[in-house]
């Protein structure tokens, strides 16, 4: 977990899985409301009636953040490390550029005054939008 | 002044003795000794770009079965080559996409594989599954083949691409207020980026505006391999505007290429998807231009801020073919990073690889410096004037 200082104690992104019999529920209303915790949601994907998934980042003081994930999993949300990671194929990588304008997290950038294309993992939310962005399909998702 | 022939140049390429240098290279050269010194010094500029370029595709010839056979439709790993021609040739085209793929009725479609990947994996060695139907006639009496091949197995492969090296292209914008999915890339709304696909001061037709040294016959870097330019390209439109230097300030020349994919490499030809367009290729070209005088070397020495190209909005203007471009901008801008249209700043992207297209330069550059590849005198240069092209549209 990380330390953020200050306001936020903890930050952490994770994935929920919500069975088909939750997906009706609202989460992010009580998460936000009576957990006091700040819900970012960087995918998801969820249908009524079917099981769905989604990858969010939640922060906020400790003991809310622990509270916040003992309700999600009271309800029957499965809560899964984020071992989903987007992958640079860098043979597949044709150093175009036409990624750089598409990430929204500046985890793609074309280095000048070289032209070439960089990849700052460390920067990536696995939002995915890469992907099929990419014409010569150098971007992966690896679970 | 200046003068040297083609002749003249081969014999020192022959010799060991050509000054090769990109046209990159040449700008700074020019700037630190001026035209005359670097004129009498280089002897070819060498020009690149790696980019999409839709316009490109295979003939093959299969090679006759037992019994013979005179294909009417010929499908490589499921995207079809068109076989109206001889018994056992074909013509696959770039931007082809399999029967099976939904296109866009899944909007955006994801046009995952097509004929610009067929080429790639083709060129890479790997096995392809050709299936070819005929009705059948008293001397070509097959009817269906399926049969894996790979590309030594075909007598034949020809990369023609009747419309590549584009000279120069419209920077794409898109003012409505949704997303679009063009051959330009994705484009946000409210003008959220601005994509453009040339080499800039790299691109071989940038470096001779008026094409006075590329013609039929040029000898070029083909895909990684050697071709040649065999015609002027498909919406050859050389009557556009000009800036002082003779660079057109919109899309202008285009040259038709082909060579032999045999000796080619998966490096230089790679297929492309576009989310929500399609599929294309990659397209790998370097063409060395000699410095016959002066002139052609002021031509070579044009840099990224003396070439200009047109801000085009793709959500109204450019589909319906109505209205005039937004502005124009020049490379060195587009190459920063962003450009400010109006009170806005955009980000901007390429989709070609300048990175790709400076290497093939320098391959190309290193090939004449090895005596490896000589320059050819074209038997007739580009068109300067439209008067022999017609360029009319439909209504």
């Amino acid at each position: 977990m990380l330390n953020t200082g200050g306001v936020y104690s903890v930050k952490q992104k994770m994935v929920l899985y919500f069975p088909s019999t939750v997906t009706e529920q609202p989460f992010t209303y009580y998460l936000i409301k009576d957990y006091n915790l700040m819900v970012n949601i960087l995918k998801a994907h969820i249908n009524p009636r079917k099981e769905g998934r989604a990858v969010v980042e939640l922060s906020g003081e400790k003991k809310d953040f622990l509270a916040g994930l003992d309700f999600l999993q009271s309800r029957g949300v499965k809560i899964f490390p984020l071992e989903q990671e987007i992958v640079w194929v860098e043979e597949r990588c044709t150093h175009c550029g036409a990624c750089s304008v598409i990430c929204p997290a500046g985890a793609l950038v074309l280095e000048r005054p070289d032209m070439t294309v960089k990849f700052l993992n460390e920067k990536c939310i696995v939002c995915e939008h890469c992907i099929k962005a990419c014409p010569s399909r150098a971007m992966e998702a690896r679970y | 002044m200046v003068k040297k022939t083609y002749e003249e140049i081969n014999a020192k390429i022959r010799a060991g003795e050509a000054v090769v240098v990109t046209a990159e290279e040449v700008i700074s050269m020019v700037r630190e000794k001026g035209i005359e010194e670097t004129a009498a010094t280089v002897d070819v500029v060498t020009t690149a770009t790696f980019g999409p370029m839709c316009s490109s595709g295979v003939f093959f010839n299969l090679g006759h079965t037992k019994p013979r056979m005179k294909m009417s439709r010929v499908f490589l790993n499921g995207v079809e080559a068109y076989a109206g021609l001889a018994a056992v040739d074909a013509y696959l085209g770039a931007t082809q996409i399999p029967e099976t793929d939904v296109a866009n009725k899944a909007f955006p479609g994801e046009f995952n594989y097509g004929g610009g990947h067929v080429i790639e994996e083709l060129v890479e060695g790997k096995e392809v599954l050709l299936e070819a139907l005929a009705y059948g006639t008293d001397c070509y009496p097959r009817k269906k083949l399926e049969k894996m091949i790979r590309l030594e197995d075909i007598p034949q492969a020809i990369l023609f691409n009747p419309r590549n090296g584009y000279q120069n292209y419209n920077v794409a914008v898109n003012l409505s207020d949704r997303t679009l999915y063009t051959y330009m890339g994705i484009l946000k709304p409210g003008m959220g980026n601005a994509n453009y696909s040339t080499s800039g001061q790299l691109s071989p037709l940038f470096n001779d505006p008026y094409y006075r040294t590329i013609g039929m016959g040029t000898k070029i870097f083909l895909g990684g391999g050697v071709g040649y330019v065999s015609w002027y390209g498909t919406q050859h439109h050389p009557d556009v505007s000009r800036g002082e230097n003779g660079v057109p300030v919109s899309p202008a020349g285009t040259l038709a290429v082909m060579g032999d994919l045999k000796q080619m490499s998966s490096r230089w030809l790679r297929g492309v998807s576009f989310l929500g367009y399609g599929v294309s290729l990659m397209v790998g070209i370097g063409i060395p231009i000699p410095v016959l005088d002066e002139e052609m070397l002021k031509f070579t020495a044009v840099s990224d801020e003396e070439i200009f190209a047109p801000i085009v909005d793709y959500s109204e203007s450019y589909p319906q073919g109505v209205g005039e471009p937004l502005g124009q901008v020049s490379y060195a801008q587009l190459k920063s990073g962003e450009i400010t249209i109006g009170d806005r700043v955009v980000p901007t992207a390429p989709l070609s690889s300048y990175f790709g297209s400076r290497q093939i330069a320098v391959i190309l550059k290193e090939w004449i410096k090895n005596g490896e590849f000589l320059l050819t005198k074209p038997v007739f240069t580009l068109p300067v004037s439209s008067e022999k092209v017609d360029f009319k549209g439909l209504a």
